[in-house]
């Protein structure tokens, strides 16, 4: 028997090998088979949400798809993108305008989409840029940043662009606290403490045209504001900024700014601020700040210096401000759907402080204050405190929502991200990411009405988890299913630039707006080319305009002579297609700046020096149909001085085909 | 010890039922999910501007063309980013056709024929009216030639059919014919 048994043992092994075979397969383990088909989208297939995530130091933001991770569009910003000749051709420059000059490059680190009655509308995406200090509004029928508005005596605009409940306010506050722009700045470094402020930002968007203007802003100490959340429901009319760095040190921050045990959440009562402007209160300061339109109709970007803001000194005023002891170097400053409970995350802290909007009302009106700092009230830490996630990770730093009652907190130094429920403070499920998270998103996680079926982490490292590519390698997207108790990961992505923050939205509140191509009745650039019969070539002394149209598969005119050197040739292409999805380029040999890319009923305009005497061929970059390689002409460049007369043509002297 | 066997081996098969089982609910499950037959034809899109063949189907003087497109197959291509210049004959030309003939090529065993046919009514290359002169070879997408002749202010091709109206489309242009174009026999 025990021989017999043997022979049969090769068997048992094989089913045995069988049910292992099953067991990847079947169990949705996100090490081995990643659960791929929670993300998989099959192909001609939309996805269910976008995902608009920063580019970080690109400068950029960029359009994915959830849950596939597809990428479907990098949005340029606040950098000039060559992919689209933004920054690139006449038309767009004007949108990197800053008081500094032309800004070619800078560093986008949150998205926040607009919101009508707390939830996201999918109308508008905004986005901050960091360095010289910018808010941006992305229209999300176009998918074109739309405008650009600079914020003065601020430097590195960071807590922003987060908005009110019904995208009334987009805020933002600096980074670096400076003496204010129109105070003397030829002072000494270490005169911090007496000359620095540190100046929060609300530029109020219209309702329907979604424009911006900084309506006004409000002088706070010195100190290092970091991120910043509006309050909702109960909590509307107030805003919450975390700061750092209340040592107000100068120097070695890494040590100078983690003296303090706690540094503060700022609570800012905006209502009130509003009330102070109509009773007169502001002061309208001088300041140089630009404030950039990309208009839809002339497809041309204007450049407006504006001269002054409104500004209210929060220390005079008493009852704008207060200040919320928060452990450690806040971070993340989250606040729940409900409005009611404030997450501050310290970098450094041991635990993450979860603080109450009623508790923080009726510490103000009982004045529980610990004194104040540069007199700004500071509200007595138990006071305000709602509780403490003990022990819940190391070096936590984000916080958004589901919706149920949970809150999910990212977790830097140990790479993971912790759900816990929210009531009663306990950790209830954590997941690894790979590696060192930063930022997290839930589709609408910030806004009073989540969709807690994903969540999405945005890691700093991806050491060893992709194909290597050099000292730099990808910063990643970790797709995880948040449907059920445990956390699942499904899905891992890389992303363009370093992702800080982003936010999801439903497709459905996006997809049907999107435009497909420009009227071409409606171009009122100054240099549109409405039909191939209106194409021509004008010379005004040394400058010659170019009035070109693009359309399947030729250029109109195509051949160009007299053209002499030390002329400024200006082409302005009006792609006249009226169909989706039929972008055309124009590329001419030996420019020095650029080409462009011009969409369907789009006029874009590129200056060209020649350089040289010569012919110059020029051709269509995108291939737009089965003749693109045809779509193409040449420019005959005479010495100056000349006498080659100006002419343009198209299809003049094609030979004619005999028998 | 047979027994044995049989309850290993109905093991074996039910492990192997179990996974393969699954694989097919998975291959199922995306079997479903991929897209309909055909091209850009299926683009919902109501804001562009037509192309060759939504212009096509929405003359009333051309249904015999548009459903011989459709038995050829062409439809697709002809829906694709072109540039297309489609010479398209009137119901009236395709009568002047031989009945039989005509209900013939639109058999499946005439396919090829009819595909032959109607490729010589389309160039790649959007040819506005203007573009056409006297004695010029147009290359057509079934590898036939067609020569255009002016008469006084007329376009015709082959001498046998005359442009009786031009119509641009998002993809190319078209130029209605009065006559149905036979490629050259061989």
């Amino acid at each position: 028997m025990k021989t017999k048994l043997t022979k049969f043992l090769p068997l048992l092994m094989l089913a045995g090998l069988a049910i292992q075979s099953c067991k990847p397969k079947n169990a949705g383990n996100a090490s081995s088979s990643g659960s791929a088909e929670k993300a998989y989208v099959a192909p001609g297939k939309y996805d269910e949400f976008y995902n608009l995530v920063s580019g970080g130091f690109s400068g950029q933001m960029s359009v994915y798809g959830l849950p596939s991770g597809r990428l479907f569009r990098v949005i340029p910003v606040f950098s000039v993108d060559p992919e689209k000749g933004y920054g690139y051709s006449e038309e767009t420059k004007p949108m990197l305008n800053t008081s500094h000059g032309f800004v070619p490059w800078d560093d986008l680190h949150h998205t926040e989409l607009s919101q009508t009655n707390g939830e996201v509308d999918g109308r508008w995406v905004f986005g901050n840029a960091n360095n010289t200090p910018r808010v941006a509004r992305i229209d999300l029928a176009s998918f074109k940043t739309a405008e650009i508005i600079e914020l003065p005596n601020s430097a590195g605009n960071h807590s922003s662009p987060f908005i009110t409940e019904n995208t009334e306010y987009v805020v933002a506050g600096t980074r670096f606290s400076v003496p204010p722009d129109n105070a003397n700045g030829d002072i000494p470094i270490s005169t911090y403490k007496e000359n620095f402020k540190g100046y929060i930002s609300f530029i109020s968007v219209k309702k329907e045209s979604g424009e911006m203007d900084l309506a006004f802003q409000i002088e706070c100490p010195g100190v290092n504001f970091d991120l910043s959340h509006a309050g909702k429901g109960k909590s509307n009319g107030w805003f919450f900024f975390s700061c750092y760095n209340t040592e107000q040190a100068n120097t070695l921050l890494e040590v100078n700014a983690s003296q303090r045990d706690k540094d503060f959440i700022m609570a800012v009562n905006w209502k009130k601020a509003e009330e102070y402007i109509k009773a007169g209160k502001a002061k309208r300061i001088a300041a140089k700040y630009a404030h950039n339109k990309y208009n839809e109709k002339t497809h041309t970007a204007t450049s407006e210096m504006k001269k002054d803001v409104l500004v209210l000194d929060a220390k005079a005023l008493k009852d704008i401000c207060y200040f919320i002891p928060c452990p450690k170097s806040p971070h993340g400053c989250d606040v729940d759907p409900t409005g009611e409970y404030i997450v501050g995350s310290g970098k450094l802290a041991a635990l993450i402080p979860v603080f109450s909007f009623d508790k923080m009302i009726k510490a103000i009106e009982g004045k529980q204050f610990d004194g104040d700092f540069e007199g700004i009230p500071v509200i007595k830490y138990e006071a305000a405190l709602y509780g403490e996630v003990k022990k819940p990770g190391l070096g936590p730093l984000h916080t958004e929502f589901d919706g149920k009652g949970n809150a999910y907190t990212t977790f830097f130094v140990s790479s993971e991200v912790v759900k816990w429920n929210i009531k009663d403070l306990k950790v209830l499920d954590r997941a690894p990411t790979y590696y060192s998270v930063g930022h997290l998103c839930i589709p609408g996680g910030d806004s009073k009405k989540p969709n807690g079926k994903y969540l999405i982490a945005y890691n700093k490292i991806t050491k060893d988890r992709y194909l290597p590519t050099g000292p730099e390698l990808t910063q990643s997207a970790q797709l995880y299913d948040i449907s059920g108790d445990k956390m699942e990961m499904i899905l891992d992505f890389p992303t363009i630039g370093e992702p800080h923050y982003a936010q999801a939205i439903s497709a459905d509140l996006v997809k049907d707006r999107s435009i497909k191509f420009y009227k071409i009745n409606e171009n009122e650039n100054k240099y549109v080319t409405k039909g191939e019969g209106q194409a021509k070539v004008v010379r005004e002394g040394n400058v010659v305009h170019v009035y070109m149209t693009s359309i399947r598969s030729h250029f109109a005119p195509d051949n160009i002579e007299g053209i002499k050197m030390g002329d400024v040739v200006y082409f302005h292409v009006t792609n006249l297609e009226q169909d989706w999805d039929v972008p055309h380029g124009f590329a001419i040999k030996g420019a020095t700046n650029a080409e462009l890319l011009i969409m369907p009923g789009e006029t874009q305009t590129i200056k060209w020096e020649p350089d040289k005497v010569g012919i110059f061929p020029m051709y269509c970059t995108d291939f737009c149909s089965a003749l693109h390689q045809e779509m193409s002409g040449y420019i005959r460049v005479s010495p100056k001085g000349s006498n080659v007369p100006l002419s343009f043509s198209l299809g003049k002297n094609k030979p004619i085909a005999k028998n | 010890m047979k027994a044995l066997s049989i309850i290993l081996c109905s093991a074996w098969l039910l492990f192997s039922t179990a996974c393969s089982s699954s694989e097919t609910d998975t291959s199922s499950a995306s079997t479903e999910s991929t897209t309909a037959t055909g091209g850009q034809e299926n683009v919902k899109d109501d804001d562009s501007q037509q192309d060759v063949v939504k212009v096509a189907v929405g003359s009333k003087d051309h249904t015999t063309l548009v459903a011989a497109l459709k038995q050829a197959d062409l439809v697709t291509s002809l829906s694709n980013a072109g540039p297309f210049t489609v010479f398209a004959p009137t119901n009236a030309a395709f009568d002047k056709l031989d009945k039989a003939t005509l209900n013939a090529l639109m058999t499946d065993e005439k396919k090829a024929d009819l595909q032959n046919i109607l490729q010589y009514h389309v160039t790649v290359s959007a040819l506005k009216a203007d573009f056409l002169q006297d004695g010029q070879l147009l290359g057509m997408v079934n590898g036939d030639n067609v020569i255009v002749s002016l008469k006084n202010g007329k376009i015709i091709l082959n001498n046998s059919a005359t442009i009786v109206a031009s119509i641009p489309a998002s993809n190319g242009m078209i130029h209605v014919i009065d006559g149905v174009l036979l490629p050259p026999s061989k």
